[in-house]
């Protein structure tokens, strides 16, 4: 499998990330390299063999249900470019 | 041409734990905004998810009584997609191996023609954990859009089923007896103004007798059975009329505008979201050892159509009534608490007498004030009360409901308001006869049509007995002595 340019745009697009023409370019051949990488494992016959979720077989450790998160919103928003009335602002954005 | 409707529907319910699903903030409802948003939620660089035990446990829960299978071994993945309400760039869900898979649930459809429920099994295609994003909203930033992460990271079990609907009124029966059982085994408040048991509908028509779907179009975030059910009315409409009309559906995603009741598009296929899952290398695969599934199971009250099927074969009731009754665990849990103050000889007697009450004058009443069984004015206990008096004939039928009215108003307990209004019901057979003979002597006419063989002259005079004594005669005594009297 091998990306084109235009495989490159949608996903920088997707990615929310703006690219030259030069970057996809660029892109597109570091991708593709890891590509060939993914061919040559998928090469193996891996029929029979369960998929994996995690390299080792070690499971998730819950939490207790318990409210343990005091509210720090002053905190937060100090960082935040613009807030109001306890929001967060950001460009308009309707779908 | 005969169209067949074909309905999926995804449930969003929100999990009823303290704490969020992957952070130890709140979930409270209504607090100030971004008060119940912490580092976790907002996605502060290096914060990392640790999974709440209560959300898995009441997933668990809700697998085991719609008999699905529990996956031993599930997996967290990442959706992709950018909002300003989510914060990561990704929303963690499941994907390949949710928590839950298959299990199905059985619901009764309202007939139009017999007037009772036909029952019906839906399969369910299987339910999973995921968080659900913050609010966004548009409107009096000086034209920028403020943000509150309150919601961000609240716990979701999103339950889907299979096309198996065929009109809105079985989408509605399925979303109903869903909102029943969730809340029933107290994985989820189900309360619908705040968005804890949120609507999607796929809706899809086809050519009668065709085996495959028609393209489908997903309406979005229906938080009313009401508007569930006029939302696919319009779809199913439109549907039809574009395909008689040339067109071709398109696959989209539409929002239903209560105000017009119809629904309009948001994105078409083309336009929709590439969500790139992948496992989420933050979360290991969660095991369901065997003790949590036996302690869950240990934990699940008897669920309601065990309930209602121990109802029919009991206390002898109906399918329907035994339904009605277990439409939610607050009306079975009135109807037990009624059934055992009436305290009968017979229980099928007066199991039959308190699904009557239940079923009629209290749940009309209920239906007229807009109250949950829950917030009946009159309590079970009460209830009893009134229908141990209508039992032992000191009411009859009649003032069995003037009774009624005036307890649902607040003026006490049945044996005080039979006492205050004196409505005990006249059954000393010498004072109904005095009452007959002033009749009879006031009612000449009546008395001759009646022996001139009219029978409508007949009931004329038992409605003036009834009406001499203010209704307080038992009927069917009037009758006999009213009878004895003409003859004799």
């Amino acid at each position: 499998m091998s990306l084109s340019l235009e495989d490159i745009q949608r996903i920088a697009r997707l990615a929310r990330i703006r690219v030259t023409e030069t970057e996809a370019a660029q892109t597109g051949d570091q991708l593709n390299g890891i590509f060939k990488l993914i061919e040559q494992m998928q090469a193996v016959d891996t029929s029979g063999v369960a998929p994996m979720a995690h390299a080792q077989e070690v499971y998730q450790r819950l939490r207790e249900d318990a409210v343990t998160e005091p509210n720090r919103r002053e905190a937060f928003q100090a960082i935040a470019p613009q807030t109001e009335a306890g929001l967060y602002l950001v460009p308009k954005v309707i779908e | 041409m005969q169209w067949e409707t074909v309905i999926g529907l995804e449930v969003h319910t929100q999990l009823t734990t303290q704490s969020k699903i992957f952070s130890g903030a709140s979930i409270a409802f209504g607090a100030e905004p971004n008060t119940q948003a912490c580092a976790v939620d907002l996605a502060l660089p290096g914060v990392l998810p640790v999974l709440n035990q209560g959300a898995v446990e009441r997933a668990v829960k809700f697998g085991l009584a719609i008999g699905a299978k529990l996956n031993r071994v599930n997996l967290f993945a990442r959706k992709n997609y950018f909002y300003p309400d989510l914060p990561k760039g990704y929303q963690i869900s499941q994907f390949e191996l949710p928590i839950v898979e298959g299990g199905a649930l059985t619901i009764q459809v309202p007939s139009s023609e017999s007037g009772q429920a036909e029952s019906k099994t839906v399969r369910l295609t299987r339910a999973h954990l995921e968080e659900d994003a913050g609010k966004s909203l548009h409107e009096d930033f000086h034209g920028m859009t403020g943000i509150d992460l309150n919601r961000a990271g609240t716990p979701l079990l999103e339950i889907v089923s299979e096309p198996d609907m065929r009109s809105a009124k079985e989408a509605v029966a399925y979303a109903k007896a869903l909102h029943n059982l969730v809340t029933w085994i107290g994985i989820c408040d189900g309360n619908m103004q705040e968005g804890s048991f949120r609507v999607d509908a796929n809706v899809s028509v086809r050519p009668k007798g065709q085996q495959e779907f028609g393209t489908r179009r997903e309406i979005k975030n229906l938080n009313s059975f009401r508007f569930l059910e006029q939302a696919i009315d319009y779809e199913v409409r439109w549907q039809i009329e574009q395909i008689e009309d040339g067109h071709k559906i398109q696959q989209a995603t539409v929002l239903f505008d209560p105000d017009t009741g119809e629904t309009r598009m948001m994105r078409t296929k083309e336009e929709a979201h590439d969500y790139r899952y992948f496992p989420d290398p933050d979360l290991l695969p969660v095991r369901l050892d065997d003790d949590l599934i036996a302690q869950m199971q240990g934990e699940l009250p008897e669920l309601p159509q065990a309930k209602q099927a121990r109802y029919q074969q009991d206390y002898l009731l109906s399918a329907y009534d035994a339904g009605l009754l277990t439409q939610s665990l607050a009306h079975a849990n009135y109807f037990e608490a009624a059934l055992k103050t009436l305290n009968t000889d017979d229980l099928t007697v007066g199991a039959k007498h308190v699904a009557n009450w239940m079923n009629g004058e209290l749940a009309s009443a209920l239906n007229k004030a807009d109250l949950s069984i829950a917030q009946s004015p009159i309590s079970p206990d009460s209830l009893a009360g009134l229908l141990k008096r209508s039992a032992d004939n000191t009411l009859n039928a009649r003032l069995a409901k003037e009774v009624f009215a005036a307890m649902w108003a607040g003026e006490g307990e049945a044996d005080a308001i039979i006492e205050a209004r004196g409505l005990k019901q006249m059954s000393d057979s010498g004072e109904i006869e005095k009452i007959i003979d002033e009749v009879l002597a006031a009612n000449q006419k009546s008395v001759e049509e009646f022996r001139a063989g009219k029978d409508k002259a007949f009931n004329a005079l038992v409605g003036q007995v009834m009406k001499a004594s203010r209704g307080k005669a038992n009927p069917a005594q009037v009758n006999e002595l009213l009878k004895k009297k003409l003859a004799g």
